[in-house]
């Protein structure tokens, strides 16, 4: 039995101990906003905050987060009120297929809480997530203007 | 219920394809009426319009992230005559769809076909429905119905102010013989489609509630890992389930048809963890030998082969480069690629004596039920794919194997629903892949530089020998000459030379070829593209001018389009040079042009200017999306995109080997959507083709290399 605290609620996983965080949040949680792409910490589709930080939950066993708070990305808007990030997705219609978006917004909702106002060169070398269909540009866009929300 | 025909599937899949948007293929239907959950009758198949107002458009044409769910809406809505801000999408399945006599005709989205080989019809469906509601209108009020119009889901009849509503009048106009005749409005004058409006699954996209196949959650659902035959060909000798059956959560270990084996467990970690574990003996089969190596030669031994499928002959290219002032020569290579879609593969299916039901994302849901058919022994009417949301396709989900092995699972587990989720290697090393050519590119010119003679001998697979032998023309792929043809509507080579030899020595591999966003045009436009510059710089021509000479109007169009936006010929920042590309594919003309550096052999892409004249432009905001989007996958095929093979199986098996361009790598886009209203071309697919060749023409700009094996990543890009 592990305890997680995911988005301010406790739950009791009965799993092996080693099974990666993605697998328990998306299979015993049952929150399935969080993606699966590699398993192996490149594409960051299974982006989550561990007390506020960035965390590719692939590559994190779950033993190694008890206790600690963790949000995905179901829990980062108010009810029906969008984060900012979230928010300047929607406003500059971001997402293509949408399967990496979950990890962009989580990644960027942590770049913007370290570092308000990134710089491009910023942007460059703190969101390494994958994006297939090639959101790129959209992104970029949106985190600026999420930085001046 | 009636009983269906005998299915035959490979008859269906062939109806299918060649049905294109004909309503016509025969099967008897069965009783249940398609969208039975809800009460209110539909105006006719394409749209119900609720008591409260409210509108469903159906939409059977897969959204993968390129928009035709919203694209398909507007063409509805503007026909319809509704307001924008009262539409919701529906998607029947393919099954529902089999039950009207594909009364919605073909359901998948490939080729860059979702929007043009549908905007007809659909546009007849809107415009059916707003006919009948104005006519019930015009008859509760018994007056002439050339006296009533429709604004906005209002009905107005102007001479005794009457006014009613779309919901009022629905009941009524569902009832009515739907018109003979009907009129659509000229592009020019619509008021929603050719706009932008937001599309409608962005806010889902955004807080993890859109559905993907992987997030299919089912009561008593199990789950699968599978493990396919390392070897394409090969198949399992045996495996020892008594290994790991006594490991977490393991359900059942059970053998997926003759190639693969399957662990089914009650969460997917545990699956995949046994499945990992399982002792499996392979029979890799007859290619175990098989490397790059040995496919590279067999397809160099095409360039020069006597026999070859002619696609494209003018005039007569043997005797132009015999007589020819000058020859020049060029030998291209390009690689296997994976289509990588952000989700892995997977399917969900529950399988019953009864009844077999799949959970699919998949690009062509009627190819899925075809399958889940073939596999589960249960007639077709049993049978149905429900369509989930797709994390990516790029025409990897127009197969079904994924399919087929949830089903095959699944019967094994009787009642149980089955999620099979490949890992991220499975998914890598069981592709249909981007298939791998090699090109010999001939060029005659005459003494004063002109181009007199072509040939391109293209050696190398075919998608069609792979995935449907049974389309081939007489043993030839005419799909392999994609935008190489004298005259196509689908695209035609852009280049007026007067003698030309466009040729395949077809040399199929072991290794599945499928198609890959953009499929055969990516390679034969680096290789036309390339040459042509190579042509321009051995003329000393500035290779704008050079094309200006040769391209066709529409061609040279987007082209200059391109160039002027992007600055051509004006000074650039020191250290960055532009280069060219354009080709005629999927019905557009597209053209790019990209500006970069190179420095101490680092290429730096700083901007592309990508040009696309579809003919008609639905939502010209998603449009920019896809051109600039299609670029990110181009030139991810370009600088790192590469499958080897080694003993017969893909030696690439995760984003660590296979590696993609991430944000820091994108270049600033722009767009130029510039369509001339007279035909209907694709849009996900055509630029793709643009930006490789324009990026290796600038860098040829910047280094004088020329690079002729792909991808990137393999060369030296420090100055020749
Ligand atoms: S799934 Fe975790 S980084 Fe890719
Ligand atoms: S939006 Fe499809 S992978 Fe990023």
């Amino acid at each position: 039995m592990a305890t997680l605290n995911v988005n301010g609620k406790t739950y009791q996983v009965d799993v092996d101990p080693r099974t990666p965080l993605l697998w328990v949040i998306r299979d015993s949680v049952g929150l399935t906003g969080t993606k699966y792409g590699c398993g192996i910490a490149q594409c960051g589709c299974c982006t989550v905050h561990v007390e506020g930080v960035a965390t590719r939950s692939c590559s994190v066993p779950v033993s190694s987060v008890q206790g600690k708070k963790i949000t995905t990305i179901e829990g980062i808007a108010s009810g029906d009120v969008l984060n900012k990030v979230q928010k300047a997705w929607v406003d500059n219609e971001v997402p293509q297929c949408g399967y990496c978006q979950s990890g962009m917004v989580m990644a960027v909702t942590a770049l913007l809480k370290s570092n308000p106002k990134p710089t491009d060169e910023d942007i460059n070398s703190s969101i390494t997530n994958i994006c297939r269909c090639g959101t790129y540009q959209q992104v970029r866009e949106a985190i600026h203007a999420a930085a001046k929300a | 219920m009636n009983d269906m025909p005998k299915f035959d599937r490979r008859s269906f899949l062939v109806g299918v394809t060649a049905a294109g948007g004909g309503f016509s293929l025969g099967f008897n239907t069965f009783a249940s009426d398609a969208m039975a959950a809800d009460a209110t009758p539909e105006v006719n198949a394409w749209v119900v319009v609720k008591p409260d107002d409210s509108i469903v458009i159906r939409v059977v044409r897969p959204d993968m992230g390129q928009g035709s769910r919203t694209g398909l809406a507007q063409l509805v809505a503007e026909e319809l005559e509704c307001d924008w801000n009262k539409v919701t999408t529906e998607y029947p399945t393919p099954g529902q769809n089999l039950a009207r006599k594909r009364v919605w005709g073909a359901m998948n989205s490939t080729g860059s076909q979702a929007i043009r080989s549908s905007q007809e019809y659909v546009r007849k469906g809107g415009a059916a429905a707003r006919m009948m509601l104005v006519q019930a209108a015009a008859n509760e009020w018994k007056v002439p119905v050339e006296e009533v119009t429709a604004a906005n889901s209002v009905i107005t009849h102007k001479k005794s102010g009457k006014k009613t509503t779309f919901g009022k009048v629905a009941e009524a106009a569902a009832k009515l013989e739907p018109p003979k005749e009907i009129t659509l409005k000229n592009p020019k004058d619509w008021k929603i489609a050719g706009k932008s409006p937001k599309r409608f699954d962005t806010r889902n996209k955004v807080t993890g509630k859109h559905m993907f196949g992987i997030d299919t959650v089912l009561p008593g659902m199990v789950f699968a890992s599978v493990r396919d035959c390392p070897v394409n060909g090969g198949k399992v000798k045996s495996f020892d389930a008594s290994k790991v059956e006594g490991m977490r959560g393991v359900k059942k270990v059970v053998a997926v048809g003759e190639t693969g084996v399957a662990v089914v467990a009650d969460t997917f970690w545990n699956a995949k963890q046994a499945c990992y574990a399982l002792p499996i003996e392979w029979d890799f089969g007859p290619s175990v030998n098989v490397s790059s190596a040995s496919i590279a030669d067999y397809l160099k031994e095409g360039l020069t082969a006597e026999k070859a499928f002619i696609g494209n002959k003018q005039g007569d290219a043997d005797a132009a480069l015999a007589g020819a002032a000058r020859k020049i020569e060029a030998t291209y290579a390009y690689p296997f690629q994976n289509h990588a879609c952000m989700e892995p593969m997977n399917a969900t299916a529950l399988w019953t004596e009864n009844e077999c039901k799949v959970w699919a994302p998949t690009q062509n849901a009627e190819a899925a039920l075809a399958e889940v058919i073939a596999t589960s022994g249960l007639p077709a009417p049993k049978c149905d794919v429900i369509k989930t949301e797709l994390g990516g396709g790029f025409g990897r989900r127009g197969r079904a194997d994924f399919v087929r092995q949830a089903v095959l699972i699944a019967k094994q587990m009787p009642g149980a629903p089955v999620k099979l989720i490949w890992t991220r290697e499975e998914d890598m090393t069981h592709c249909s892949y981007h298939p791998i050519t090699q090109c010999k590119m001939t060029a005659g010119l005459d003494d004063k530089g002109n181009v007199t003679g072509l040939h391109m001998r293209i050696s190398g697979q075919s998608i069609i020998a792979s995935l449907a032998p049974e389309r081939l023309d007489n043993g030839m792929d005419p799909a392999t000459f994609q935008g190489l043809t004298a005259s196509s509507p689908e695209g035609a080579f852009g280049y007026n030379i007067p003698n030309v030899l466009i040729d395949h020595a077809m040399r199929n591999t072991h290794l599945t070829a499928g198609f890959w966003r953009g499929v055969n045009a990516n390679h034969n436009a680096i290789y036309v593209e390339s040459f042509i510059d190579e042509l321009a710089h051995a003329t000393q021509t500035d290779p704008l001018e050079f094309r200006r000479k040769l391209l066709k109007p529409k061609q040279f169009a987007v082209l200059n389009a391109a160039a002027q936006k992007a600055g051509y010929g004006k000074p650039l920042p020191k250290g960055h040079f532009h280069g060219l590309s354009s080709m005629n594919t999927f019905g557009s003309y597209v053209a790019a042009c990209a500006e970069v550096s190179v420095e101490n052999g680092n290429l730096r892409i700083h901007r592309i200017v990508g040009a696309t004249n579809p003919g008609h432009a639905v939502h010209p905001g998603m449009i920019e999306r896809q051109v600039a989007g299609s670029f990110v996958y181009g030139l991810s095929a370009l600088l790192y995109g590469e499958c080897t093979v080694k003993n017969g199986a893909v030696e690439q098996t995760n984003f660590d080997s296979y590696n993609v361009m991430r944000l820091d790598e994108m270049p600033k886009v722009d767009v130029i959507v510039m369509p001339d209203f007279e035909f209907w071309g694709g849009v996900g697919e055509p630029t793709i083709s643009a930006a490789a060749p324009a990026v290796l023409n600038a860098i040829f700009a910047a280094t004088g290399k020329r690079i002729r094996t792909f991808p990137l990543m393999n060369q030296s890009l420090t100055s020749a």
